[in-house]
């Protein structure tokens, strides 16, 4: 009894939160790239970029501000990069996300111990961490207080972004034709309009939200970088769009469940349980969200017929 | 009525290996109906394509309302009120009706957001001003083919068009649906003076809707002639450069036994909706049974169903007597069934490999062709691709050209090559001439009635109604999967069969505001 209280209690969904920030934010730039009908999974090479430049600049800089500046404009030319090759010149999404991946991979560790001279982590007092928040007048709730209280300034801006991604993309024209760039190109094309120029946005736009969402991971989450970092958010993203079905609502509560789980993992190595079997938890629930997404699609499908077959009799 | 609104002068346009335009002049003049006719390939599409400025001309020079197009662009095209209706539609199937019409255009409200509300209102307008009833909030998944042609037709109306181009507009309409379009195309010229260019290549409803025509082959313009001065016939010689003769191709024998049956039939499509609802029929030996159905009334499931490609979810089919429920496609085939799919490209042939490689699929055990089941007879099996090259009249640089690199008339008879020399005693053929010229047409017409002749059991289905009543011994309507009804050849004429063919089986007497209207 008094294990379990160890770990569901309030740190639990302090924890939840802390943990979710990152792969919502590689999410919504996922879920743009997805509704543009681009298959990105070179988010993880973008976070991880992010996350390297982040803490590169704002040890220069003394300046966390400076650090995501620099992640976004990171963001912004990976996305350019990858839209180069995917949109102009048409080559293999999966080749050029894998490459991505790899290429991030190894940059960061080159630049690591080519600049900072280090090895594996880069930890030092100059690097400055973002701010957190804290609202008085939330201090005397109960629960809401010390859950919405004293979080890194990302977590409430990723809130925001959510929102704003969901009015950008069903409540502006240029969402609508990012998602017809998506579904039906060549109808946007015929109205006037250039679906590759869409899809070069929705890139460009997911890159800033990878480099967001690096930048939480190495000055919010953590105050340092380390070789892979990342590690794997930007697949566990990719498979909450497929799970959330590329809907910014659906979307942050698949990620928010992803969250959940692995804040659930590290409770649980507090009470004993070994590591080894709790960090499986999250990618386990990966696969089997995938699987629920294909079985659940598969019995809707015979559930109508059944169900069409019986309202024949 | 004289003034020229759009001007073709010396146009060229010149593809890798293609010249799809050869310098073409002509003149279109306002408030007229221009119908632009040729066989497949003539390069009508390319020159309105040119027109709507998707294709830049190599040669010559575009005038619109007397300027000279400087830029070719949808845009700039759009701009100066040209207005193109494509033969596959360019909406946006999640988006409502009215989020389609407006799309590239939409109504803003504070700057940057979507006045979605707006966007309802203006198709409501639109809807009014010309009379194109069709309901704005409705998702254009959801609605049939013909509304989604209104929704296209709307479409460039709202960005003001006043030369509207319409590319095979009646490929996917019922006879019914066409009248009805053709209607709203005499209202729109009479009352709102525009000019209407429709490309097409039914001749008679060259003559029924338009004013002029201008008639294309191999990428010259032949000759611009007045409607009321020409005939089909002359049209028709016109477009292939020779006479053809449309005459009815000689049936012979009387039925036999029945070799196709289902039994209650139920099928479901891609979603999981049933799309055949209970159907029942024979064919019998020397007989061919048309299946006459707007696209998407469960024809498609129906023969997928019969030829093991898709699972029956009740009902029983018996091939050649036996039970074929369950089957797989290659054990329905080995019962005595050929199949002519109704996509050639993905399920007709191999895109990649040559046309001999194409004719040996499904033969490649047979002794004639391979030794011990394992080593290919490379020299009987050339020898009989060139046998067959030469008797299904293909043309091309022979039989080791990669399929994917012939024409559609040409592919076509590299299926029906393959699939009559199985020599079954069942056929079932889907959409046989879709895409394919007339003279490939009047071809395989002729391979196929010779077929029936030699005893074989056809099943035939077709959105060319054409093709089902020339071919047909008797005829079965399919609406929402179900049959509407049953026919012998001669009984019913077009017209009276499409009141079948939306669901209506009052035969006609709910009049002009029948079934379609109603979708």
């Amino acid at each position: 009894m008094e294990q379990l209280a160890q770990v569901f209690n309030i740190g639990l969904l302090q924890n939840t939160l802390r943990t979710a920030t990152p792969v919502i934010l590689a999410a919504m730039g996922g879920l743009l790239t997805e509704q543009a009908g681009i298959m990105n999974i070179g988010m993880d090479g973008m976070i991880l970029m992010g996350a390297f430049v982040a803490v590169a600049f704002s040890y220069a800089c003394a300046s966390a501000s400076m650090g995501v500046l620099m992640a976004v404009l990171i963001g912004i030319l990976v996305g350019i990069f990858f839209a180069i090759f995917v949109v102009k010149l048409k080559s293999d999404e999966f080749i050029i996300g894998m490459a991505l991946n790899t290429f991030a991979g190894g940059l960061t560790v080159y630049l690591l111990r080519s600049i900072f001279g280090v090895k594996g982590t880069f930890s030092d007092a100059g690097i400055v961490s973002l701010p957190t928040v804290h609202l008085d007048f939330l201090d005397g709730i109960p629960v809401l207080g010390p859950l919405l209280n004293d979080n890194s300034i990302f977590v409430y801006i990723t809130w925001v972004l959510v929102f704003l991604t969901w009015l950008f993309l069903y409540r502006t024209p240029y969402g609508f034709w990012l998602r017809a760039a998506g579904e039906h190109p060549e109808s946007l094309e015929t109205a006037g309009i250039s679906a590759q120029k869409m899809k070069l946005i929705a890139s460009i736009m997911c890159g800033v939200f990878c480099g967001f969402a690096g930048a939480h991971l190495s000055l919010g989450y953590l105050t340092m970088f380390s070789e892979g970092m990342s590690n794997s958010r930007g697949f566990i993203a990719f498979a909450c769009v497929i799970f959330g079905m590329a809907n910014p609502p659906k979307v942050f509560l698949a990620a928010l469940l992803f969250g959940f789980l692995q804040a659930l993992g590290l409770r649980l190595q507090n009470v004993g349980v070994p590591a080894d079997i709790t960090s499986i938890i999250p990618y386990l629930a990966t696969i089997l969200m995938l699987v629920y997404v294909v079985v659940a699609g598969d019995r809707k499908k015979k559930n109508k017929a059944k169900k069409e077959l019986k309202n024949i009799n | 009525m004289q003034e020229s609104i759009v001007k073709f002068e010396h146009v060229s346009m010149q593809f890798p290996g293609v010249l799809a335009n050869d310098d073409v002049s002509f003149d279109i003049k306002k408030g007229e109906v221009f119908a632009l006719v040729g066989e497949n390939g003539a390069g009508k599409s390319t020159l309105m394509n040119i027109l709507y400025g998707i294709n830049k001309p190599t040669g010559g020079n575009v005038y619109i309302k007397g300027k000279k197009v400087e830029k070719y662009s949808p845009s700039d095209a759009i701009s100066q009120g040209v207005g193109m209706v494509h033969q596959h539609f360019m909406l946006v199937p999640s988006f409502t009706v009215a989020q389609n019409i407006v799309m590239s255009k939409e109504p803003k409200k504070m700057g940057i957001f979507y006045d979605l509300k707006a966007a309802d209102k203006i198709t409501e307008n639109l809807v009014k001003e010309y009379g194109l009833e069709v309901d704005g909030k409705a998702t254009v998944a959801e609605i049939s083919v013909g509304l989604q042609q209104r929704v296209e037709i709307l479409k460039t109306l709202y960005r003001g068009a006043d030369v509207l181009i319409l590319d095979e507009p009646t490929a996917v309409l019922t006879p019914q649906e066409t009248e009805e379009l053709f209607q709203v195309i005499r209202r729109i010229v009479k009352e709102k003076e525009m000019t209407v260019i429709i490309i097409t290549h039914k001749l008679y409803e060259v003559m029924a809707i338009s004013d002029r025509v201008g008639v294309m082959r191999q990428g010259r313009l032949i000759g611009v002639e007045e409607t009321k001065n020409v005939n089909e016939r002359i049209l028709a010689s016109m477009m292939v450069g020779r006479e053809v003769l449309f005459d009815n191709i000689e049936k012979t024998g009387t039925p036999g036994d029945v070799q196709i049956k289902a039994d209650n039939l139920y099928v479901a499509d891609n979603r999981g909706l049933m799309a055949v609802n209970g159907v029942s029929l024979e064919v019998r030996a020397g007989e061919v049974l048309g299946i006459a159905a707007i696209e998407g009334n469960g024809q498609s499931e129906l023969l997928e169903a019969l030829t093991g490609m898709r699972p029956v979810a009740r009902g029983e089919f018996f091939i050649q007597g036996e039970k074929s429920n369950g089957k797989t496609p290659g054990q329905i085939r080995e019962l005595g069934l050929a199949h002519i799919p109704e996509d050639r490209m993905s399920t007709g042939v191999s895109l990649q490999s040559t046309i001999t490689e194409n004719l040996i699929i499904g033969k490649q055990k047979e002794s004639a062709f391979s030794k011990y089941k394992t080593h290919l007879k490379q020299s009987s099996i050339a020898r009989y691709a060139e046998e067959l090259f030469e008797k299904f009249d293909m043309r091309g640089s022979g039989v080791e050209t990669r399929v994917g690199d012939l024409s559609g008339g040409n592919m076509q008879k590299v299926v029906v090559a393959r699939e009559f020399s199985f020599d079954t005693p069942t056929l079932i053929i889907a959409q046989p001439t879709r895409g394919v010229d007339i003279g490939a047409m009047e071809f395989i017409h002729k391979q196929i009635i010779a077929k029936r002749n030699e005893g074989c059991a056809i099943l035939l289905a077709s959105a060319d109604l054409d093709e089902v009543f020339r071919l047909s011994d008797r005829i079965i309507t399919l609406y929402e999967g179900k049959i509407t009804g049953e026919f012998k050849a001669g009984e019913i004429d077009k017209m009276g069969i499409s009141y079948y063919m939306t669901g209506d089986r009052s035969g006609g007497n709910g009049g002009q505001e029948g079934g379609a209207e109603n979708e």
